[in-house]
């Protein structure tokens, strides 16, 4: 096998370890837009709030320090401890449910039986909202984080398959960050399902997914369904921003990566869990492959920015409920 | 026009001889408005420990506006509930579940996408008391209760005779048995008051008795207190204990069947009456 092979598979692992990444963001969406058909414009600013959360708990930042300067006159910036990744990846935990809480409170209580188009409205509000809070909370420069993934090409890997290409291959470049991505997506998925599965919160989030009223006339509540989803979202928005961020930092532009979800619902559906990871990981091994055989020989590259969302229009056209998607049949 | 409601809390003997409780639940001049229409207008009637008792009247009557207040979806403007005893508190629907009062909808409001069995373990989700901590890492209370539930389930899908469609997805089964799955997921909270609203509507007669003969023994073997609303006017008859007729939101007979039908009110309200 000639080198160029190999090189190709690469872009193919490459692929799947980005689809993952995008499987993670897009996962969010699907949870929120099972239980309470909401398409959740604020899921990429969550990812953003939590990781800046994060990144502010684990360097003992103080919380709105500009606006406490700025109004008292102090100078004010970090308590001057330091907490551990694993605290302070609980507490940011703690921060994303009392958002929810928040959330269900101010926002989604008063807007019950709304169109959904009003509540996506209130949710592009949310995510201008959070964005401003976020910057005002913990400052709006560009942020380091790092909670002790490995990063850069794994030289295991690397070294291991280095003998498959002859004299031009050194073998696969894979970053341990992204291995570590799909390891956490992989187990992040499997307990959600297993969760929703067999437990009775599980089956409870299914039957409000399912049907409102007969979700209320067994004893469900719905605020309390809702506080816990968006939770869960909110929990998986984390995570989502802990390996995006540590990978290309903590920045405004990191809740842009819900832009990269969409193509990604579109292609599995927006109610399917399975149907983010399947779709996800099209989307990436597609535009990587795309890149290297197509684009780049004879496109002039830079390919990747816009083939997810060609892709997502062809889906589109010849199967618009995606690929794991409930088809939509409305009876009259 | 009845001599039976006099509102005692000492219940009666039915014609075959089976005793009746006291007052379980009791609506007292209830009005239900929607902005300018009256869909129940100062309606009271009570409903006794351990009866059946049906709500019959013409399409439009406010039967399921009614059925739709004692179970906490709708708020009547007027009036007042009162439930063991105690008045109710305006209320949320899955409060009024955990009460102990079940329901089925006219137009099967059943999970479609989920499989009978767990339809029906929805129905336990009051019984369940498992914290959700336990529940994440799937480790003490959350295990031996879902088995312990589990076994209850069992025991009603056999009661039921739906053993064939567990694991089926309710929205492939044919409409007679998701209005048995439907049963089934409200007779899983143990109700103490069953409200099913028109279960026999849209089933051939076959379908019809197998309903009716579930309804009685429900009654009969678990002593739940039922109240239906229903169209077919024979089936009523055969099954309550005692019958509430409604016509354009207002009471116009309540009595034994046997009353009711002597009831010249209800008679002109289903026969027609010529208004010369």
């Amino acid at each position: 096998m000639s080198a160029n092979f190999y090189y190709g598979v690469e872009v193919f692992l490459n692929g799947l370890m980005a689809g993952v990444m995008y499987s993670l963001v897009a996962l969010g969406f699907v949870l929120i837009f099972k239980a309470s058909g909401i398409f959740n414009y604020a899921q990429g600013v969550m990812a953003l709030f939590a990781a800046m959360t994060l990144v502010g708990i684990q360097n003992g930042q103080v919380p709105f320090a500009h606006l406490i300067n700025a109004i008292f006159g102090t100078h004010v910036k970090e308590f001057g401890w330091h907490v551990p990744a694993f605290l302070a990846i609980l507490l940011t935990i703690g921060v994303m449910i009392l958002f929810a809480f928040i959330v269900e409170r101010y926002v989604l209580k008063h807007l019950v039986n709304q169109e959904p188009i009003i509540l996506f409205m209130a949710t592009i509000g949310l995510a201008y909202f959070m964005e401003g809070f976020g910057d005002l909370m913990w400052g709006s420069e560009i942020k380091k984080l790092d909670v002790g993934i490995p990063q850069g090409g794994n030289t295991w890997i690397e070294e291991s398959t280095a003998f498959l290409g002859g004299e031009e291959f050194y073998g696969f470049y894979i970053d341990s960050l992204d291995i570590v991505a799909a390891i956490v997506a992989i187990l992040l998925v499997a307990s959600l399902v297993l969760f929703s599965q067999y437990t009775k919160t599980g089956r409870a989030l299914r039957a409000v997914a399912d049907d409102h009223q007969a979700a209320l006339s067994v004893g469900i509540s719905l605020r309390t369904i809702w506080v816990i989803v968006w939770s869960i979202a909110g929990f998986v928005a984390l995570v989502a921003g802990i390996m995006w961020g540590s990978k290309s930092g903590v920045q405004f532009s990191l809740s842009l990566i819900a832009l990269k979800a969409l193509p990604v619902l579109m292609l599995g559906g927006f109610t399917s869990i399975p149907g983010a990871i399947v779709g996800g990981l099209i989307i990436g091994v597609g535009e990587k492959m795309f890149e290297f055989l197509i684009g780049a020989p004879f496109l002039g590259g830079a390919t990747e920015n816009w083939f997810a969302y060609v892709l997502a229009l062809l889906f589109l056209v010849f199967r618009p409920q995606g690929l794991f998607g409930e088809k939509i049949i409305e009876r009259v | 026009m009845n001599e039976m409601t006099d509102n005692s809390t000492v219940g009666y003997m039915t014609d075959d001889g089976r005793q009746i409780g006291g007052t379980m639940m009791e609506m007292k001049n209830i009005t239900l408005r929607f902005g300018g229409v009256v869909a129940i207008e100062d309606i009271s009637f009570d409903i006794h420990e351990g009866e059946i008792r049906a709500i019959i009247g013409p399409n439009g009557a406010g039967k399921s506006s009614m059925l739709n207040v004692i179970s906490g979806f709708y708020h009547p403007q007027e009036g007042e509930v009162w439930f063991h005893g105690t008045k109710r508190p305006t209320t949320r629907p899955y409060k009024v579940a955990q009460q102990g009062i079940a329901r089925t909808f006219q137009n099967i409001a059943l999970f479609k996408g989920m499989s009978t069995l767990d339809n029906i373990m929805t129905g336990r989700m009051t019984k369940m008391k498992s914290s959700m901590l336990s529940q994440a890492i799937w480790w003490g209370k959350a295990a031996s209760e879902e088995a312990e539930h589990r076994e209850k389930v069992e025991e009603i899908i056999d009661f039921l005779e739906i053993q064939a469609i567990r694991k089926t997805p309710v929205g492939r089964l044919p409409y007679g048995m998701q209005k048995r799955v439907e049963l089934g997921r409200a007779l899983a909270a143990e109700p103490k008051l069953l409200l099913l609203d028109e279960p026999m509507a849209g089933m051939n007669v076959e379908e019809k008795e197998d309903m009716s003969r579930f309804i009685l023994d429900v009654n009969d073997e678990f002593g739940t207190t039922i109240a239906l609303i229903e169209h077919d006017m024979g089936v009523v008859m055969d099954i309550s204990d005692r019958v509430v007729v409604m016509d354009y939101g207002k009471k116009i007979g309540d009595g034994t069947p046997a009353e009711v039908l002597a009831n010249q009110d209800v008679i002109d309200a289903y026969l027609g009456v010529s208004h010369d």
